[in-house]
């Protein structure tokens, strides 16, 4: 998808939504860059891993497990487990991610925000702009903010003060009630999201989203009723 | 701290293998053949690992409570959102009641 075809197709609403996403990714790739330089880690580590890998929870847990003199086999092991939430959103967003040359780009644009924000459409070609502008922001917005956070390390203040970690999953929150308000799979993400929550504590990071998917039984019985 | 050579390796595998499941979720539902039924249940699967990640995210840290302030931050952007608050007002609104509550000495 063109870039310019991009801002043409967004309605202004949501380009609202995904400037204020990257901007909110922005300030916490900042944390993320500062919190890894201030653990130890070789400066040039946190935004390779922005731009390699693109996925910050994932990077987080990379960091922080290497950080804490962890194995580096435990440290890949962990966020690949963590990012494999993206096998079940790829599943739902093949028509927004792209055919031919374009979908090897498509893909790696892939995150909760362009995911939420993709199928959060009702017409399929403002799904593919919202997905592809909100996946360029995260994929521009995330290494430069890991990058001004390496360089400013220890001025960065406690970000936990002014709530960005209450951000992300507003974010997702915001984005994700109007579907289930237009009632899409309300019971099984209830179900799934209290599943999620009770199996937290007891398994690895990453684990209970999966797990979650278990709620897809109560939604198959209730079609068939 | 690990050498240079082994945390490059590191990032190169945790890269590839993410990009092969960005890669594999089209792929693997090309797979499935067109059907509206698959095309639903997999759209409400996303819908649910979205879910399932929102909530882990606000209430869990480190496998245990996240504490009050962040929790009730996220709650009410849920409530916001669910009467069609504009976007922009959830999100400040549910930082804004997060840093208010922290500012307060409740964590």
């Amino acid at each position: 998808m063109a870039m310019r075809s991009i801002w043409r197709t967004l309605p202004p609403s949501q380009l609202r939504a995904v400037l204020l996403v990257s901007l909110a990714v922005g300030l916490t790739a900042v944390s993320y860059g500062a919190t890894s330089v201030a653990a130890g880690l070789p400066l040039w580590v946190p935004p390779v891993l922005a731009i390699m890998v693109l996925a910050g929870s994932a990077e987080f847990l990379f960091v922080g497990i290497l950080a804490g003199g962890g194995g580096i086999v435990a440290a890949v092991a962990a966020a690949i487990l963590v990012n494999a939430r993206h096998l079940p959103y790829g599943m739902a967003t093949r028509h927004l991610v792209g055919t031919g040359p374009k979908r090897l780009l498509g893909a790696h644009l892939m995150n909760d925000e362009s995911v939420v924000l993709g199928l959060g459409q009702r017409d399929p070609a403002v799904a593919r702009a919202a997905y592809w502008a909100a996946g360029i922001g995260v994929a521009v917005c995330w290494p430069l903010g890991t990058v001004a956070g390496v360089a400013l390390g220890n001025l960065v203040g406690d970000t936990h003060a002014i709530g960005l970690d209450a951000m992300f999953p507003a974010i997702v929150a915001g984005l994700v009630m109007p579907v289930l308000r237009a009632g899409k799979g309300r019971g099984p993400a209830l179900v799934g999201g209290a599943l999620a929550l009770a199996v937290t504590p007891f398994v690895p990071a990453g684990v209970a989203p999966l797990l979650a998917l278990l709620a897809l039984l109560t939604h198959r019985r209730s079609a068939r009723a | 701290m690990l050498d240079t050579t082994t945390v490059m390796a590191g990032a190169a595998v945790l890269a590839g293998g993410t990009y092969a499941m960005r890669l594999g979720g089209p792929a693997l539902r090309a797979r499935l053949g067109e059907s509206e039924r698959v095309d639903a249940l997999i759209d409400v699967a996303a819908t649910v690992v979205l879910v399932a990640v929102m909530v882990t995210t606000a209430f869990t840290q480190a496998g245990g409570f996240s504490g009050v302030a962040r929790s009730a931050g996220v709650i009410l952007a849920c409530v916001l959102a669910w009467y069609r608050v504009p976007f922009l007002v959830v999100i400040l609104a549910a930082a804004g009641l997060t840093a208010g509550l922290r500012l307060l000495g409740i964590a």
